[in-house]
């Protein structure tokens, strides 16, 4: 099946599914109050947008000066830095690595660079053992699925749902409240995290000016990740760069409101080397991989070059109503939502991937949510007229060039509309069957009835 | 003042009432109202479908027609933001790209016109119901226009107006619409029962678009909330 039939297929399913709706639509609502509140003790939200997409443009427009400046400064702690220009590079790069440790089993924190690169497929493949430490990460690990959201992976699901998933795969859940369900999950990790050979994480914010990678989270796994296994491993895009630390300031509370609706995420720690001499705790080994991934492809864009600076908040997302009534799972992307359906065109192919510029009405809800000012629904028209014009559709290109005769032309338009007026009695004795030209519409819809008399005859006849 | 008043393609052939209500309006505030007949569209659903050629097909002889028009009043915010906002993107690097920019920086949407060009508020209407506001996505959030249809809707005599809980899109997009018809149905009853929800017996936009889309979905449900443009609210006495 094409990716487009794919997403249409899913999207059918989850568009009928009045369950998934409301789960997802109760989860966010709560999400746009507190954040509303978040953004109401900013001095100036939009001046903190503002200064935000400055300094991404900034990080954005250097990004080869900063990622110098980054690598040396990581470096000079002793921390190996590698370059992946794509997955297989990267994947190839932590295989290597695994190896040498001869390491068997893996704890990870969340990186969204991991499901972009397919790390734990091909890492599992390889026999080695694989564990996901965020909650919801774990969750939809034990279920076989892809995070359902960038920050939320496990948002679509319920507790009653969450709870049967530990009894089947876990033997152990005596009820549904959340801290009952966190706590066999923390019995299931703290074993792991003893017991693995590497900790893999992604990274927020890397810092040029100091050389310092910046995590953001929670629950404290990432934190626990980092610091016991003897080797760790952080994967991160080259775009999550930073001039200096003091723009932490910004973005800290910048990612917790628009992505959670906290002042602050919970833990926020900066690493800047591997365990140093006379240092008590840390990893012996810090490897950081860099990806591009076809990032770099992005940065030659001037018009959509400012997509590199998402911070992976997921604001988008959520105000998305497309997000909002066909779920994650149905874009079939790593990055979903707005943000997913600006740049996988750019990152896996314009003509495979189009459909998701096309599955939008340019609301602009996400726009105006996203804290660094991505441009997000003009670069979807855009990518739009960029597939267009490399590949037209036969029948829609010839559609629009024999109305752009049709409205050019007042008798023909004339024409047009009394061809309408006469063919509606043919139209609703076909309505919604396969002889309905306009089907789509019919289906769920009743067309508009047209009156004899249009606006341009009434004027006409007024004079 | 001369206005030229610019009939959206949908209102011409479907919704005449809105434009006659904006005439009528305008008229009545001494204005002198032109139409021009060559123009049908604006190009938008071919520029939205990404097929820029064919929307400047139809947007170039329509920029030239409001060459000389001092101002342009158009009663839809989506083709609205079309002219003021993407044509000048559309006609770049050509040369029509100043007259774009110049046709860009004379046109209003309807609303806007008459509360933040003409200063004018109360037009002595009455419409004796329950009344919420959809605002359409490119009127709110290309045009920025949030206060005017609301002023303009207090000054009704009778209007009883009550603000749906929810902001959100009505799921129209064109020809989103038939390309995703599930994603927009879906979209579609949400904004549906937000409407429902305000008890209203009226959905009024300036967006007469979106209402086509809101009001196919109401009439399938067999609802009795209906949709009305805002300009024939403000004309009815
Ligand atoms: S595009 Fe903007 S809103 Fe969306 S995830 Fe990235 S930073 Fe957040």
């Amino acid at each position: 099946m094409s990716f487009v039939s794919q997403f249409k297929s899913l999207a059918s399913e989850k568009t009928r599914d009045l369950r998934h709706r409301s789960v997802i639509r109760t989860a966010l609502r709560s999400y746009e109050v507190v954040r509303d509140k978040r953004k109401a003790a900013f001095q100036s939200w939009e001046s903190a947008r503002q200064a935000a997409a400055e300094t991404k443009w900034e990080a954005i427009n250097h990004l080869d000066e900063h990622l110098v400046a980054l690598t040396a400064k990581l470096e000079a702690r002793g921390t190996k830095v590698h370059w992946a220009s794509n997955g297989a590079q990267a994947r190839e790069i932590i295989s290597q690595i695994l190896r040498d440790k001869k390491a068997r089993s893996i704890i990870k924190s969340k990186a969204m660079t991991s499901e972009e690169i397919h790390l734990n497929h091909a890492l599992e493949k390889e026999g080695y053992t694989v564990v996901e430490s965020d909650l919801g990460e774990f969750i939809v690990q034990l279920r076989h699925e892809a995070p359902y959201h960038i920050v939320f992976p496990s948002m679509h699901l319920t507790r009653g749902e969450i709870k049967d998933l530990f009894q089947k795969e876990l033997g152990d859940a005596p009820s549904d409240s959340p801290e009952d369900l966190t706590m066999v999950a923390r019995r299931v990790m703290r074993q792991k995290y003893l017991t693995a050979d590497v900790g893999f994480t992604g990274g927020n914010f890397a810092i040029a000016e100091t050389g310092m990678i910046s995590i953001t989270e929670n629950e404290g796994n990432a934190r626990l990740t980092a610091a016991l296994p003897k080797t760790m491993i952080t994967l991160m895009g080259i775009e999550k760069v930073l001039p200096r630390f003091a723009d932490l300031a910004l973005f800290l509370p910048m990612l917790a409101t628009a992505g959670a609706g906290q002042p602050m995420t919970c833990y926020n720690t900066m690493y800047s080397g591997p365990r140093q001499p006379g240092e008590c705790d840390g990893p012996e080994e810090w490897h950081v991989v860099l990806l591009d991934n076809r990032r770099t492809e992005l940065l030659a864009n001037a018009e959509q070059r400012d997509s590199l600076h998402c911070i992976r908040c997921g604001a988008c997302l959520n105000v998305c109503p497309i997000f909002r009534n066909v779920g994650g799972h149905t874009y079939g992307t790593t990055y979903s939502g707005p943000v997913g359906a600006v740049i996988t065109p750019h990152l896996r192919g314009l003509q495979d991937w189009k459909h998701l510029s096309n599955a939008s009405t340019l609301c602009g809800g996400c726009t105006e949510a996203c804290p660094v000012k991505i441009d997000l629904h003009h670069h979807l028209l855009q990518n739009r007229r960029n597939a267009s014009t490399s590949e037209p559709a036969f029948f829609e290109k010839l559609a629009y060039q024999t109305f752009a005769i049709v409205a050019n032309e007042p008798a023909f338009w004339s024409l047009a509309k009394k061809i309408g007026w006469l063919t509606q009695p043919l139209q609703s004795l076909v309505k919604g069957t396969a002889l309905d030209p306009a089907k789509a519409w019919t289906k769920t819809r009743e067309l508009p009835p047209q009156p004899l008399e249009s606006f341009k005859d009434w004027w006409k006849n007024r004079k | 003042m001369t206005v030229t008043l610019f009939i959206p393609c949908f209102i011409d052939a479907l919704f005449p009432r809105a434009g006659i209500s904006m005439v009528e309006i305008l008229e009545r505030l001494g204005h002198k109202v032109v139409c021009p007949n060559e123009i049908a569209c604006c190009g938008q659903p071919p520029f939205n479908s990404g097929y820029w050629d064919e929307a400047r097909t139809i947007a170039a002889p329509a920029l030239e027609k409001l060459k000389d028009a001092e101002t342009v009043v158009i009663g839809s915010g989506s083709c609205g933001a079309m002219i003021k906002k993407f044509y000048p993107e559309l006609f770049k690097n050509t040369p029509q790209a100043e007259l774009a920019k110049q046709v860009a920086s004379r046109t209003w949407e309807f609303s806007d016109f008459l509360v933040s060009k003409l200063g004018v508020t109360d037009l002595g209407a009455k419409f004796p119901h329950k009344v919420t506001f959809h605002d359409g996505c490119h009127g709110l959030r290309e045009l920025g226009i949030k206060t005017a249809p609301r002023a303009l809707l207090g000054k009704v005599g009778g209007l009883e107006f009550v603000e749906m809980k929810e902001e959100s899109c009505c799921g129209f997009g064109g020809t989103f619409a038939a390309k995703f018809p599930m994603i927009s149905t879906a979209m579609g009853e949400v904004k549906c029962a937000a409407a429902t929800e305000t008890g209203a017996d009226f959905i009024v936009s300036n967006d007469s678009s979106c209402l086509m889309h809101i009001q196919g979905l109401l009439s399938r449900q067999g609802s009795k909330l209906k949709t009305i443009h805002l300009a024939e609210v403000l004309n009815q006495k």
